[in-house]
């Protein structure tokens, strides 16, 4: 898909939707869980003082992952 | 009344469940339904806690309220979330409160929605509720409740607003359910591929009920939806249950999983995940949820104050000084009270002292329960202020932050930013203390970074352990007392560190966890939640005080007094103390200098039988034995018996070596305090003093602590391990900063 990219890549104050998450097992059920899901829109809030954990506004709550984590979630910008 | 009494006992009361996402604001409402009627309930073979409360309906009957650990949903992810699992399946309450925070509705339906599934009757508290509203959402309430089919209630618990009506509508659902007249389960269609191989699964389990391993209440859809969400703790049930069947179903839902990736790429969890909030956002949709004007307005304040506390620059600084002024708080603070503790065991040894007569009795008392449990009883003040202040930062929602912040450099050790609580609460400031810690640990998903953390928490600056560094940097180190203390906080937290690494890189190897953490919007912590929490963990500590260690104070007194001198000696000293208070007392009133001579005298020759008790002792032949091993860290037999007594628990080295310290040829009159006592003895210097406290706070964890180790890693082997690596550790450091410092000649 054109304009796809990974969330790792996303400049803090964008927002995107989210296209597809490439991961399975407990990761992925945990992202599921806090509502990580094909479709959902999310806002990139800041990144930690060194750069990692980025934090995300995602339907109303704050979370935070890994950059490890954020590349296996692609996301097209709005 | 006899006759309530026997009512009472014959049906067990109500229950209710309460269940919510963390952060949904459950614990408040836990605490209004039960007050301080509350306690931590036992279920066996689990570490994380359920807490169990009564609360009264209007119609003044009793109901039995179970607080759940947080979970955001029944997939059982985290320890925490496979105890709410199970608090819901295993032992079914009667109904269940689901607690939400309205201002995110749509994540947390997600957890009720499960709840519907699994048929428990369900009442929606939609907490917060003035905070959605603030942020601009219009929540349609008899809307919501009629499309659900279930009670919803508007709630505010902090202050209260709501939560009466849910508790009696949930009253009601349970009542309800008691009589037989419970809800069906509720059936989510998850699409025509899934719907139907369901169907087949829930066949092929109705054909071989009753399932072994399960209780009657687990819908044959739900354990269906978990088989292919390849849950393994059902699959395990199932397994165990009836092997046959399990490979039945394992070969249909492999199949199914094999099927979906070829034809949509995706498998079935996440398809089942889709369809879930699918069906929540559609029932938002019709007419639940509006958002006015402006959603930019909504959480504004807490991402505004985010971008302060967790800047690039400001926001380490800003935690920095966060744990610097909670050292200061905690120490300025906790000191005014921890003295009149100690003063008051102080006069309590001095009336036992005077009124009881002489003998093994008052020896016992005095020198092992009083001794023991009145120096760790005197932390209480401090363990209290300590955690308060940790309960503001976890319920403000800080603590996360920290977390946040922290996590790029906990990682880099094989830990994780969630690490940084539990090694706080050990004395990552110091102070703290490694029982709490480890449990605090328990929020950490993964066992291999847990099993990290609490192996090394250990390594802390725990309270227990200042009353020495406080002594030795008083006798050895006055002028350098505040950079000594410094170093040790520092050497504790690059020991530590250090050894997770080295764990995690080689008996603990693997994958790092998932760093997934929400971010809760920052709150001002509600007095009564932050007392229940601290006072709670206080009598945790004053149990503790009042078994585990008076337990040990009395073994460690036993060692240091039996066998009894040999008679002869014995007898020597018994006559020339007999002799000696005899003179004393029949001298003329003016003779006060004799009379002061006499008394030191008689103090001296005290002294003197102790120190022969003690080096008869099995305590001090087993400080002699250990000589050899000790000698080059320059610990002669009476620190070596101190350490031992350390290991029930830390604050007895002080007192340990007060007693084998009562003989000293420096100070004939005995009165000098221990500090001048060790400050004149030949055998010690600013070398040896800095060893033993360098291996004081590496060497095994207390008694305490192993047992919390053994219970949270799940097996014996660690408590044994943390106990020798720790005390080699300890050893190797502590002989290498003595021959360092006795090189440099300091």
């Amino acid at each position: 898909m054109s304009g796809t990219i990974s969330l790792r890549q996303m400049q803090t104050g964008r927002k995107a939707i989210i296209v597809a998450i490439r991961t399975e097992g407990e990761l992925g059920r945990r992202l599921r869980d806090l509502g990580l899901i094909p479709g959902a829109e999310l806002e990139v809030l800041g990144r930690a003082p060194l750069q990692d954990p980025v934090a995300l506004r995602l339907n109303g709550f704050t979370l935070s992952l890994r950059n490890n984590e954020a590349d296996l979630i692609s996301v097209r910008p709005l | 009344m006899p006759m309530s009494a026997l009512f009472s006992a014959e049906s067990r009361p109500l229950t209710i469940a309460l269940a919510g996402n963390p952060n949904s604001g459950k614990s408040t409402v836990f605490n209004h339904y039960t007050g301080a009627r509350q306690h931590v309930a036992n279920y066996p073979g689990i570490t994380v806690e359920i807490k169990e409360g009564f609360a009264k309906t209007r119609g003044k009957e009793r109901i039995r309220i179970l607080d759940l650990p947080g979970a955001y949903a029944l997939t059982a992810y985290s320890q925490d979330e496979l105890v709410a699992r199970r608090g819901l399946t295993l032992d079914p309450p009667d109904a269940v409160i689901g607690v939400l925070n309205a201002g995110a509705l749509e994540r947390h339906l997600y957890l009720a929605v499960q709840i519907m599934e699994l048929g428990l009757p369900l009442v929606l508290a939609l907490n917060m509720y003035d905070e959605a509203q603030t942020q601009g959402l219009e929540i349609n309430i008899p809307r919501l409740s009629e499309l659900l089919e279930l009670p919803v209630f508007p709630t505010v618990a902090r202050q209260g607003l709501g939560l009466n009506e849910a508790l009696e509508a949930g009253a009601l659902a349970a009542e309800a359910s008691r009589a037989g007249k419970g809800k069906a389960p509720l059936i989510l269609s998850y699409g025509p591929d899934l719907d139907a191989l369901l169907e087949e699964l829930c066949l092929i389990l109705e054909k071989s009920a009753p399932l072994a391993g399960f209780p009657d209440a687990y819908p044959r859809r739900w354990i269906a939806v978990k088989c292919l969400e390849n849950d393994a703790e059902i699959l395990t049930l199932l397994q165990r249950g009836n092997p046959a069947l399990a490979e039945e179903i394992r070969s249909k839902t492999t199949e199914a999983a094999r099927h979906l990736k070829l034809t949509s790429g995706t498998d079935p969890e996440s398809l089942i995940a889709d369809y879930r909030y699918g069906f929540i956002s559609s029932l938002l949709r019709r007419e639940v949820l509006r958002s006015k004007e402006d959603p930019r307005q909504r959480r504004r304040f807490s991402e505004n104050l985010d971008k302060i506390l967790t800047h690039r620059l400001l926001g380490p600084i800003l935690l920095l000084a966060a744990l610097y002024g909670m050292y200061k708080i905690t120490f300025g603070l906790g000191q005014i009270p921890t003295g009149w503790l100690e003063n008051f065991f102080a006069l309590l040894r001095e009336a036992a002292a005077e009124h009881l007569p002489e003998g093994a009795l008052k020896s016992l008392i005095l020198s092992g329960i009083l001794a023991g449990v009145g120096g760790v009883l005197s932390f209480v003040p401090l363990i209290l202020i300590i955690f308060i202040l940790i309960s503001i930062l976890e319920d403000s929602g800080y603590m996360a932050r920290a977390a946040y912040m922290l996590d790029r450099i906990f990682r880099a050790f094989g830990l994780h930013g969630s690490s940084v609580m539990p090694y706080i609460i050990s004395g990552g400031i110091a102070g703290g203390c490694a029982v709490p810690g480890v449990l605090a640990a328990r929020t950490l998903r993964s066992p291999r970074e847990k099993l990290g953390t609490i192996l090394t928490l250990p390594l802390m600056v725990c309270g227990a352990k200042l009353p020495l560094f406080l002594l030795l940097t008083a006798a050895f180190f006055p002028e350098d007392a505040t950079l000594v203390m410094l170093i040790l906080s520092l050497l504790a937290w690059t020991t530590a560190l250090l050894a997770a690494k080295i764990l995690r890189l080689t008996l603990i190897r693997g994958a790092p966890t998932p760093f997934v953490m929400e971010l809760p919007p920052y709150r001002l912590p509600t007095l009564f939640g932050v007392l229940i929490h601290s006072l709670e963990r206080v009598w945790h500590y004053i149990k503790k005080a009042g078994t585990l260690i008076l337990a040990i104070s009395v073994l460690v007194w036993a060692g240091m007094t039996y066998p009894a001198p040999p008679e002869e000696s014995a007898a020597t000293y018994a006559v020339r103390l007999a002799v000696l208070e005899e003179t004393c007392s029949a001298l003329p009133e003016k003779e006060e200098e004799t009379r002061a001579r006499l008394r030191k005298e008689l103090t001296q020759a005290k002294n003197e039988l102790n120190s022969l008790t003690l080096a008869h002792s099995w305590a001090g032949r087993l400080g002699a034995g250990l000589e050899p091993l000790t000698a080059p860290l320059g610990f002669d037999w009476r620190v070596n018996i101190a350490l031992l007594g350390g290991l029930g628990a830390k604050e007895v080295i002080v007192s340990t070596l007060g007693t084998a310290y009562s003989l000293d040829a420096a100070d004939p009159g005995g009165s000098l305090p221990l500090q001048q006592r060790l400050k004149r003895d030949p055998g010690w210097n600013r070398a040896t003093a800095a060893g033993l406290m360098i291996f004081v706070l590496l060497y095994s964890p207390c008694f305490a602590t192993l047992a919390v180790l053994r219970q949270e890693s799940g097996h014996a082997g660690w408590a044994v391990f943390s106990l020798l690596f720790n005390t080699l550790l300890a050893g190797g450091a502590a002989a290498a900063a003595r021959s360092l410092l006795m090189y440099w000649g300091i």
